[in-house]
């Protein structure tokens, strides 16, 4: 009975409706979080994952030997390898094409490599303007590696004692 | 002039009459425009401060030419037709929602002097023009042919409807202490500094009337005529391009009148706070313009009211409230504290 009636009274006096009022008021004067995009980005991690590299070795010579692991485990089947001996008896990739439009970005394929050759970058704003855009190449996945390596380079040192 | 007092002859004055009402209307609702373009600008800066965020500030300084930006994005738009709905009824709508929105303004007093028409029963006339705004909402939910359409105007109606009572009733009140219908006389009854004021003496009937605004607005947390999870938008939505512009401007333009309303009945209009300051016409653009905050800051803080909730509230809520506070108020007036009353 006397609950009821301090209830009543409680939401006539409009009590509950006015302390969250108070909140959003507070709120209103506090400092604002937004990051405005282009001109300042958030943090990001080492192990970011983002736009694939083909890398290279210190030599110029690329470090894919075409064991086709990645291909094997992409859970997305974004991965197309075909290989063939080269002239000096190794093997090497002869086409090795991601889809970016299929890869969901699990970094499986960086996992998997046993020559650290394909990597996921920090670069995460890349876009395409037609079908195809987004269906990378062995040369331009290695012209993002040598663009980017010496940032590559230095996340992986990074994380040497983690993996 | 002479020239055209004799090109016009015997019908020079009313001539001359008409065209300067022409020019005070036109003064009253290219502001009126302005400020609705800008509330909206207004509303969701306010709503991103209140989320920490701080809203659009990428067109024009701050964000100052967004309501432009969007206005000419709407105004480039196609207005869909949809072939089962009626076509003269379908934009007949959007303009039987606007118009009284701004014909209302007619009798708004800005100032002691400066008002359109100083009519007697300016408060009725108020009245009358806001409820025939709920025949624009009715009209489009009918002419649309579309479910979603016409659940969210039989919402919105019955929601109108529902708290135009309690609104009424409020009003009530309002013409007890003043005695007088004119808008201008109920703020000059309210002369003599804040304490003077209809909010105190009426102050629940004043809450009422703000929270029934909101209600009659159809703003959150009273926004059921739209609900995106349950019939998208509601009345409007078979609307595109500038006739869906005009529903979102008549909402605004709305908001603004009731705010104007609370400001000239309960918060004593252009008169100044303290009798050493001038009364002026930026007294009352502050209080409408602190109205217009409460709106959005409801708006950012409360969640939204289930619908049988904001019927109970209306019906067995503020309609007892209402008529309470005004026996209360008529008996006092009776006794020999009835001078707090006026």
């Amino acid at each position: 009975m006397i609950n009821s009636i301090k209830n009543t009274l409680g939401s006539l006096m409009l009590w509950e409706l006015l302390k969250g009022m108070a909140l959003t008021g507070r709120y209103f004067f506090s400092r604002k979080i937004t990051i405005q995009y282009p001109e300042e980005r958030t943090p990001q991690s080492n192990r970011f994952r983002g736009l694939h590299a083909l890398r290279r070795y210190p030599n110029g010579e690329e470090r894919c030997i075409a064991c086709k692991l990645c291909e094997a485990v992409c859970p997305a089947m974004a991965i197309t390898i075909e290989s063939e001996q080269r002239d000096d008896n190794t093997r090497r990739t002869t086409r090795y094409d991601i889809d970016l439009t299929k890869c969901i970005f699990c970094g499986l394929c960086e996992e998997s490599c046993p020559v650290d050759s394909i990597v996921e970058t920090r670069i995460f704003d890349y876009h395409g303007e037609q079908r195809g855009d987004l269906l990378y190449t062995k040369e331009m996945l290695l012209a993002v590696g040598d663009k980017y390596e010496k940032q590559i380079a230095e996340d992986r040192a990074q994380d040497k004692t983690y993996r | 002039m002479t020239f055209l007092a004799e090109l016009f002859g015997e019908y020079w004055a009313p001539v001359q009459t008409v065209t300067w009402t022409l020019v005070k209307i036109v003064a009253i609702v290219l502001p009126l425009m302005v400020a609705v373009a800008y509330l909206t600008l207004a509303e969701r800066k306010v709503i991103g401060y209140m989320q920490v965020r701080i809203g659009p500030n990428r067109v024009g300084y701050w964000g100052l030419l967004q309501p432009v930006a969007d206005g000419l994005k709407l105004l480039f738009k196609e207005i869909i037709l949809p072939t089962a709905s009626n076509k003269g009824l379908f934009f007949l709508g959007p303009i039987l929602a606007i118009a009284p929105a701004f014909a209302a303004w007619a009798v708004i007093p800005f100032d002691a002097t400066m008002v359109l028409a100083d009519i007697d029963a300016g408060l009725l006339y108020i009245l009358a023009m806001t409820s025939v705004a709920v025949y624009g909402v009715i009209i489009a939910g009918w002419a649309s042919n579309s479910k979603y359409a016409f659940i969210g105007s039989l919402r919105s109606a019955a929601q109108i409807v529902s708290y135009e009572i309690a609104m009424g009733f409020t009003l009530v009140g309002v013409l007890m202490c003043a005695n007088s219908l004119n808008l201008g006389k109920i703020v000059l009854g309210q002369a003599g500094g804040f304490w003077h004021w209809y909010f105190i003496p009426l102050f629940p009937l004043f809450v009422v009337y703000f929270i029934s605004a909101v209600a009659e607005t159809n703003r959150a947390p009273f926004d059921v005529a739209e609900g995106e999870s349950e019939i998208v938008a509601g009345f409007h939505v078979e609307y595109s391009g500038m006739a869906f512009a005009v529903f979102f401007l008549a909402e605004y333009a709305n908001m603004i009148l009731v705010s104007m309303l609370a400001a000239l009945m309960f918060l004593g209009g252009w008169l100044s706070p303290v009798p050493f300051i001038p009364d002026s016409f930026l007294w009352l653009l502050a209080k409408v313009a602190f109205l217009l905050f409460l709106f959005l800051w409801f708006r950012a803080t409360f969640p939204r009211y289930r619908y049988d909730q904001i019927m109970r509230l209306g019906w067995k809520i503020f309609i007892p409230i209402t008529l309470v506070w005004i026996v209360f108020v008529a008996a006092m007036m009776q006794t020999s504290l009835g001078y707090l009353f006026h």
